[in-house]
């Protein structure tokens, strides 16, 4: 079996075992794991789906987007308000209403975005998206303000209603189910999101990252192009969004606060932003870290600052490229 | 009427503090091209460590004494901006600008629970300060005496800086090195000297914004995090990298917020987000920016 | 027939006349040497003509059609091409994939983000023939940044040639490349060229390329057509020899110094 790939990183045959070795693993977890541990990875993947989404900007697109908060509350604020507001537990309808509501938001967004690039471009996303903010924090007779709206898995359905939570042991049954249905979204984003990236489309976003007038030369509308990536960009972060929020039990401003999309840069940096698998990666480890941080000490945050500090200017590849340079100079170069 | 001239020295006292921030985040931008996401909890740190120096390490000293202290917010964050610029900015110069963004970002993560931890959770206020100037009188109702002092400060410290960037050789060496830093380098300049003196220097702008407010206002937990977006709102108003942008963009910043706060408080902050917006669509360089 | 007319073309950057009124007619198929000493205006010409810049004033005739106004990804659509001077690639894509972008992109296709690129074998396959035909295909997964600056500067003509235009333009494809490689070079790209009756417009400082491959040879001179004729006509011509090489006589062109 062929090991390594002209880049120097794992062959495609070696990945693909590791991908299955994965997947294998991530289905048995909860068999073998205790709830929290569950609850734990299921929001671990839920973030994944986030950075996945947002990492079409950044690493493939050269968009660093600072405002990507803006669709994650979004997603999150939609499913609550049909709970609230219309009295909806089917989660299906979340997402499908809910992806409607970011996507247009996106595009709308999008659109002013894309004609600016870099700083002006992320300072753009960043004041755009503390707009929401301030909507969901000042208007609280019907954003709940400060203390939010709740999502009850007590009401929770899934799989157009088979699926519900009451009682006994409907706590367990929540996460254990809960679980899978994340997961099984979970492996559908990625493998949407491995296609768009490896698509033609996919290819021209990279050309327009590498070169802007030179895509321009081949013929490529630059700023439909990155409109079309912020769209799906937003939308994948937004089903995130919707997909945290039973999770959580309630949503508050601060998932649209600006520092909460630099926690989706950090976790996207972490994994490393210029593969594909960076930002999953990222997501499920930066999950980790920030639990387990906030757990041993009160200045988490001084934690989570020192070692992005580390990452940025030790590590600029992230997980996922530091683990490809030494994989390449274990196995000798190529 | 005597509300409106109240709501007037409120504005222009407000905006003072604005300029003194968003002075400084320009001026590390135009010279040095960095979006300082830390530049908020640096602020934050001004206001700190004047409010511990005089409400709680000199308390009870003379009132003399106390204003003497109040440039301690200032001074030890330009410090502090001495130690950081060569150990977290100068590593990433050679790197694209996300990486500094980033690095800013963690500064600002690291800042936040340092405050916390050195601080602690409570607000911490200057005691007798304020009070000690008493108020007067304006148009039949009174004002803080203090908030004047605080708007002549504003106007000093704008002025102090253009005299510094326009009229001293320093100032020349500024201008040239944020106009083409190989250029300048090339020319024999320490690059290095330059950079670091203007992250200092913008640095000490931030504190100095926390010390004088302070006074009126108790140091906060998150009051950086506030106060970054306020101050991003008005350098893309007036202009990244812009003295008379970040002037007048405090201005419209803080004009527009205090009347709205009184009229639509619901939406003070979300007109100021978009009247951002806005400048960026039509002019992206803003008021007073260049590209 | 006439693939390519400039009418009354001006394109100044303050007092500099870049392209000072220039009437340019090329026809089908030529081969076509642009010349002159530096800041003749010969890349400004190139820019305004393939839309990197808009010209001050003029018009730009393609095919009977006035492309004057028209953007950059229109023009490439209808047929014009370019090359850079300075090499200009997808840095951290592979040769491959940077030729099999223009094709996806020629052949609409880049709006396509269902379907795996690599999947697409009339892509793959003319990609592939294409780096045969410039001898790029022991570098096929080679990321850009990575190859040699003679084989970069191949891969630049490659992506422009990828295109299939009508009208191509090649900014100094052998500058910064060894004189031994340029050789080499300039024949691949002579003969791939020629093969498919594109029509070339090259700008050159190396005479003996000039010479060599030019149907016609067009001199400026600091914004305007100095002479255009046959490399026999121009190789003649005194006031040519005098602005290219600061001498003029019969043997100015075959001195070597």
């Amino acid at each position: 079996m062929q090991t390594k790939n002209a880049r120097g990183g794992p062959s495609t045959a070696l990945m693909l075992a590791g991908v299955a070795a994965i997947l294998i693993a991530l289905i048995a977890l909860p068999q073998i794991a205790d709830v929290y541990q569950t609850q734990l990875l299921t929001y671990g993947l839920v973030f994944a789906i986030a950075a996945l989404g947002f990492n079409l900007l950044l690493g493939f697109t050269g968009l660093l987007s600072f405002g990507h908060s803006a669709y994650f509350g979004l997603g999150a604020y939609s499913a609550a308000f049909m709970v609230r507001y219309l009295g909806i537990g089917s989660m299906e309808v979340f997402i499908v209403f809910g992806l409607v509501i970011v996507a247009l938001v996106s595009a709308a967004f999008g659109y002013i975005c894309v004609r600016h690039t870099r700083i002006f471009f992320g300072i753009l996303t960043l004041a755009l998206s503390q707009v929401l903010w301030t909507l969901a924090y000042k208007f609280f007779w019907v954003t709940g303000g400060t203390d939010g709206l709740r999502v009850a898995f007590g009401n929770l359905t899934l799989v157009g209603g088979l699926i519900d939570f009451k009682g006994r042991g409907a706590y367990q049954a929540f996460v254990h189910n809960y679980y899978y249905y994340v997961l099984f979204l979970f492996c559908v984003c990625t493998a949407l999101m491995w296609v768009i990236t490896h698509s033609p489309f996919g290819k021209a976003l990279q050309a327009i990252r590498d070169n802007e007038t030179r895509a321009q030369f081949l013929g490529i509308q630059i700023r439909r192009y990155r409109w079309l990536a912020f769209l799906i960009s937003g939308s994948f972060t937004g089903l995130a969004g919707i997909l945290w929020v039973p999770l959580n039990g309630l949503v508050t401003p601060d998932v649209l606060y600006w520092p909460f999309s630099g926690e989706i840069v950090f976790m996207t940096v972490l994994g490393g932003f210029r593969s594909f698998a960076g930002p999953i990666i990222g997501a499920v480890v930066f999950n980790y870290l920030r639990t387990y941080a906030v757990a041993s000490t009160e200045y988490w945050q001084f934690l989570l600052g020192a070692v992005l500090v580390i990452l940025v200017i030790a590590l600029p590849t992230g997980i996922v490229g530091t683990i490809n340079r030494v994989y390449g100079k274990l196995t000798g170069r190529s | 009427m005597d509300i409106l001239a109240i709501q007037f020295l409120n504005s222009v006292f407000y905006a003072s503090i604005l300029f003194l921030i968003a002075a400084g985040l320009s001026l590390i931008y135009g010279v040095m091209r960095i979006v300082n996401l830390a530049h908020g909890s640096l602020y934050a740190f001004g206001a700190y460590v004047t409010a511990w120096t005089i409400g709680t390490l000199a308390a009870g000293a003379p009132i003399w004494v106390l204003f003497l202290l109040l440039p301690a917010g200032a001074i030890a964050v330009a410090v502090l901006g001495a130690l950081i610029e060569p150990t977290l900015l100068r590593p990433l110069y050679n790197r694209p600008e996300e990486y500094q963004l980033l690095v800013t970002f963690a500064l600002l993560l690291i800042l936040e629970d340092s405050m916390h931890y050195l601080f602690g959770g409570v607000p911490l206020t200057t005691g007798p300060v304020i009070d000690s100037m008493g108020t007067i009188p304006v148009l039949g109702l009174r004002y803080p005496a203090y908030n004047l002092l605080v708007i002549f400060i504003g106007i000093a410290a704008a002025g102090f800086l253009w005299a510094f960037i326009y009229r001293t050789k320093f100032g020349v060496i500024l201008r040239a090195t944020s106009q083409n830093m190989r250029m300048a380098s090339a020319l024999g300049l320490n690059v290095k000297r330059v950079y670091v003196l203007a992250f200092a220097l913008g640095c000490f702008m931030a504190g100095l914004g926390g010390a004088v407010v302070v006074p009126a206002q108790a140091a906060v937990l998150g009051m950086g995090i506030e106060a970054l977006i306020l101050a991003f709102v008005v350098v893309v108003i007036g202009g990244l990298g812009s003295l008379e942008g970040a002037l007048i963009g405090a201005l419209i910043v803080a004009f527009v917020r205090t009347a709205a706060i009184q009229y639509f408080a619901e939406v003070e902050l979300a007109v100021l987000y978009l009247i951002a917006a806005i400048v960026l669509l039509v002019k992206p360089t803003g008021l007073f920016g260049r590209a | 027939m006439e693939i390519l007319q400039t009418v009354d073309l001006k394109r100044y950057f303050g007092d500099t006349r870049a392209v000072d009124n220039v009437n340019l007619t090329i026809n089908e198929g030529e081969f076509i040497s642009l010349v002159g000493p530096n800041g003749a205006g010969k890349t400004s010409l190139v820019n305004v003509v393939s839309a990197y810049l808009r010209p001050d004033s003029g018009k730009v005739i393609f095919m009977g059609k006035d492309v004057t106004d028209m953007p950059v990804t229109e023009r490439v659509k209808i047929g014009i091409a370019r090359s850079f001077q300075l090499v200009n690639l997808f840095d951290d894509l592979s040769a491959f994939d940077n030729i099999a972008l223009a094709i996806f992109s020629r052949e609409g296709k880049t709006r396509n983000l269902a379907k795996l690129a690599h999947l697409d074998h009339a892509v793959s396959a003319e990609a592939d023939g294409v780096l045969g035909q410039f001898n790029l295909m022991s570098k096929r997964n080679v990321p850009a940044r990575d190859l040699s600056q003679g084989e970069r500067k191949l891969l630049d003509v490659a992506i422009a040639y990828a295109l299939k235009p009508k009208l191509l333009f090649l900014d100094e494809p052998t500058s910064g490349v060894s004189t031994r490689d340029k050789g080499q070079i300039m024949d691949t790209i002579a003969s791939v060229v020629r093969g498919e009756g594109i029509t070339a417009i090259i700008v050159e400082h190396d005479m003996d390329v000039v010479f060599k491959y030019s149907d016609r040879i067009v001199v400026m001179q600091q914004g305007a057509i100095l002479a255009q004729g046959a490399p026999d006509e121009i190789r003649k011509n005194d006031q040519v020899a005098m602005v290219l090489l600061g001498t003029s006589g019969p043997d100015a062109f075959t001195q070597k110094d």
